[in-house]
């Protein structure tokens, strides 16, 4: 086991290697010269004594590769630089804003599964019912509504016309109350999309010859569907939730932007906004291995669900 | 069982499956249900478990132990599947639940019929394995179907079957797709197991069924064509698919019966098996024959017989 | 041509049962109509303020049939020619990204060995970005505008292609028809147009009809986050993030901009979702 584990993190290598290239170089998108953007404040002035210290510290005065090198062997280090607006370290934030958007994403998870798994089952068992039509048409809704509408639908009838819960903000800790809505924005569109996976597997499941012999051996329809189909459909549904959770991710740019919720999606979008260069190289290379961390642990541990995957073999 | 049928209304045309069938089965007696595939065998096996999609429309009567099975409720029903009537499926490797360990398999019907607790019926699944001759069986019960060969696979569908001591048992191609020394010794391990018991045997291979049964039927496009003792359906073959179907086992010569079966949903008018058969006559092209019993206790349905 | 007919015969009748595929290109056929025509049925000037006639009510006026906004611009004329950017933003990425991908992906699939491992790097390296964080950094960087969000875009949405691409040049490769063109010593250039690309377009169309959807919604998303067009430009994602300071008061500039970026979306996944049913890959046309 460890021995594949070990060598699905060195086929991950080169990959990582151009993600943090990528995150290198994406401020050379930017116009101008990076040491004078990265020492340029959202007020759009440039400190000229600032920027010559700045190009020697950073060493922004070598050439690229070794710039690059540089960089890259600091980030190893897990020295991800300065944030230009705080002065504080990158990681430092990127440590505060991960939790919040780990707490987020895991209620979102827990929202979307706990919405996808009981309709997706249900259409499948009654399909083509009434039931089944609706739920259906509700998760095509669900995949094509932009989330930043949802949640604004969301923030106005609870928020502004009941009063029910507060429109923004993260609470002192990231209160259940504060999380409400933007893990439910969050977790639609995941379940819209885990509910019809959800269904299809089940009626897959459903129409195999082990279900016949399930009930050939006089097992209730209750034991047939909840044991019997449902481990062997919840197989894609859980390697999905390494996909969803990219989702999620993705999606939080988004939401915690509208929700005021201060996590990595915010911190990107903030930092961009503020220009703070280092921040966003710092956000783009720890967002891009926590999804591949993810992956790897979905992998993973989908090798232990279906017994039928033999790792040593893969 | 009584003029038992089948239907399946589809968009091309109702197939009848299963049509106007009668035959009864005796206790401890081995009833060879013979066809080519595509006949209606596992759709009749299907039918006395009423284990069918709601789609279906079943007619006639089953009779066992006095009860006919198509009128008691589903949850009666539930009761003689597995403890009364046991079916062991066609193709055990995709009748095998792949994320269920074969252990927990076998005892789940242990445990429902029987009643015992976990500890016990596990007790019973491993016996169960070793009467089917798996060798270790109390580490193979932890197994999953993938780590088990094809007739392996074929022994914990059979001991799944006995588990819960049924009376009846529905063995649907039991020898399918097994290589010659692997069938012999299923069919050696059925003859073992099912000496106590009922059972039906649906197969197309009629040596097979010549080796295990007492009583074969053949069924031809959804019906019996012949039914009689297995020495004088081997002997006397008297409906002309039944020496057909013995002319191509391999030590008679392999002479194939010429033509396809007829669709089920597009039967022919007459004898259903006229297009095929050598000595049709005008009478064969109009009229349907009828059973009789032209022995006592061998029936056929064929003018010339 | 003939089994060519009854092929197209066959697509046609499986096109009449799908529910989905008929809702999804009309509504498409339709939202199309309507950004072409948007000059002809609009109302008012999508850009014109009119500061005397602000934020006025959906069917309070006749003037103005789905009220104004915060600068008094018509609403119902904005939406109207916002179709026009969407549709334009989703035809130009998808048209590009899909024709890069899918080129990318063959010639990978098609030649293997160190040009294989390179875009198949490059692949994985795109796709271990959550796609709206790179797309939201490349965008935000290169500054504000359509263009940015379009080159944004591109960056994160060719990798579909090209791996759709490879993976049924892939399973082609091994089939006769191109083993015979290669015996009878025809070109690798002629072989990847003549025999490969026509047998990879089914799913190609596919994957890009889902991926208009995907690349209408994102665009919405990027501009609403302030990476998209300058101010006046009537974007239904820029629109929707300019009325919701109003939500309170006046919520259809926040309900129907968001409205009308679901229907395009829904519509694209519906066609997209049916077509796939449709042209099953399985039943491919070999020729």
């Amino acid at each position: 086991m460890l021995d594949y584990i070990l060598k699905r993190v060195f086929q991950l290598v080169p990959a990582l290697l151009l993600v943090s290239v990528v995150s290198f170089s994406i401020i050379y998108f930017a116009p101008g010269d990076p040491a004078e953007v990265l020492c340029t404040g959202p007020d759009g002035n440039v400190h000229p004594k600032s920027v010559e210290e700045f190009r020697i510290k950073m060493g922004l005065d070598k050439p690229l590769h070794i710039q690059y090198l540089i960089w890259l062997n600091n980030v190893l280090h897990g020295d991800f630089g300065y944030s230009y607006r705080s002065e504080k370290p990158v990681f430092d934030h990127i440590k505060r804003a991960f939790k919040a958007t780990f707490k987020l994403s895991v209620v979102s998870l827990i929202v979307s599964l706990v919405i996808s798994i009981p309709l997706g089952i249900v259409s499948a068992i009654k399909q083509n019912s009434t039931m089944d039509v609706s739920c259906m048409v509700g998760a095509s809704l669900g995949v094509s509504m932009p989330n930043f509408w949802l949640g604004l639908l969301l923030m106005l009838l609870f928020g502004v016309y009941l009063n029910w819960l507060p429109v923004a903000g993260y609470g002192t800790g990231g209160d259940l109350e504060h999380i409400i809505l933007p893990a439910i924005t969050l977790g639609t569109g995941s379940a819209a999309v885990t509910a019809r996976l959800m269904r299809s597997s089940m009626l897959e499941a459903l129409g195999q010859d082990y279900i016949q012999t399930a009930r050939a051996k006089g097992v209730s329809e209750r034991v047939v569907i909840g044991k019997h189909a449902l481990k062997n459909a919840l197989i894609p549904v859980v390697t999905m939730v390494g996909l969803n959770f990219g989702y999620l991710l993705d999606g939080s740019v988004v939401v915690e932007t509208i929700f005021g919720w201060p996590g990595l999606g915010r911190l990107i979008v903030d930092s961009i906004n503020m220009r703070d260069y280092m921040m966003i190289q710092g956000c783009m290379v720890f967002v891009a291995i926590l999804f591949v961390a993810v992956n790897l642990i979905v992998d993973i541990s989908y090798r232990y669900i279906d017994p039928r995957i033999c790792y040593e073999t893969a | 069982m009584i003029n038992l049928k089948t239907h399946f209304p589809t968009p091309d045309g109702i197939v009848r499956a299963v049509d106007r069938i009668d035959l009864s089965i005796r206790e401890k007696e081995t009833f060879g249900l013979i066809g080519e595939t595509g006949c209606g065998k596992t759709v009749l096996g299907l039918t006395i478990m009423r284990l069918l999609p709601p789609s279906a429309a079943v007619e006639g009567k089953i009779i066992y132990k006095g009860k006919n099975l198509l009128e008691v409720s589903e949850p009666e029903m539930r009761g003689v599947r597995g403890e009364e009537i046991a079916m062991i499926l066609q193709n055990p490797t995709t009748s095998l639940n792949p994320v269920l360990r074969v252990g927990e398999q076998i005892a789940e019907a242990i445990r429902l019929h029987q009643g015992l607790n976990k500890r016990d019926a596990k007790e019973k699944a491993i016996e169960m394995l070793g009467s089917v001759r798996i060798s270790s069986p109390s580490r193979r019960t932890s197994e999953y179907p993938h780590e088990f060969s094809g007739g392996m696979k074929q022994r914990v569908m059979i001991a799944m079957g006995l588990a819960c001591d049924p009376s009846l048992i529905i063995a649907d191609e039991p020898t399918k797709g097994l290589d010659v020394t692997i069938k012999a010794q299923i069919i050696e391990l059925i003859t073992k197991v099912t000496e106590e018991k009922a059972m039906l045997l649906i197969t197309h291979d009629l040596g097979v069924a010549m080796e295990l049964c007492d009583r074969i039927a053949l069924m031809y496009a959804g019906e019996l064509v012949e039914y009689a003792t297995a020495r004088e359906i081997f002997d006397d073959p008297l409906h002309p698919y039944t020496r057909g179907f013995l002319g191509s086992l391999p030590n008679r010569g392999l002479v194939p019966i010429h033509g396809m079966s007829p669709s089920l949903i597009d039967l022919p008018r007459g004898c259903r098996f006229h297009p095929r058969c050598k000595h049709a006559t005008e009478a064969c092209r109009r009229k349907h024959p009828d059973m009789v019993e032209v022995e006592a206790g061998h029936f056929v349905r064929c003018f010339d017989a | 041509m003939k089994q060519h007919n009854s092929h197209f015969i066959d697509f046609v009748a499986r096109v009449r049962e799908s529910r989905s595929v008929i809702i999804g290109a009309a509504v498409v056929v339709l939202l199309s109509l309507l950004a072409t025509f948007a000059p002809q049925l609009s109302p008012n000037s999508p850009a014109k303020a009119c500061l005397d006639d602000r934020l006025i009510s959906p069917f309070a006026e006749s003037k103005y049939p789905l009220g104004t906004d915060h600068l008094g611009r018509c609403v119902l004329s904005r939406l109207l020619y916002g179709a026009r950017i969407s549709l334009a933003v989703g035809i130009i990425v998808v048209g590009i990204s899909a024709t890069a991908g899918t080129i990318l992906g063959v010639v990978s699939g098609y030649y293997g060995g160190v040009l294989d491992a390179l875009i198949m790097r490059l692949v994985d390296a795109t796709l271990a970005f959550p796609s709206i964080f790179l797309a939201v950094a490349i965008a935000g960087l290169l500054g504000q505008g359509l263009v940015s969000v379009m080159i944004a875009l591109v960056a994160v949405d060719w990798t579909r292609y090209a791996r759709v691409g490879r993976g049924s040049v892939l399973s082609l490769k091994e089939k006769e028809f191109v083993e015979s063109a290669r015996s009878l010593g025809e070109s690798d250039h002629y072989i990847m147009a003549r025999h490969i690309l026509p047998n990879i377009i089914a799913p190609i169309i596919v994957v890009a009809t889902l991926g208009m959807a995907y690349v209408i919604l994102s665009a919405a998303a990027l501009s609403f986050l302030g990476f998209g067009p300058q101010p006046p430009t009537p974007e239904w994602g820029a629109m929707l993030n300019a009325g919701r300071v109003y939500m309170r008061t006046e919520p259809h500039l926040t309900i129907l901009p968001g409205l009308a970026i679901m229907v395009m979306v829904l519509a694209f996944n519906l066609l997209g979702d049916g077509l796939r049913d449709v042209l099953d890959p399985r039943r491919v046309v070999i020729e």
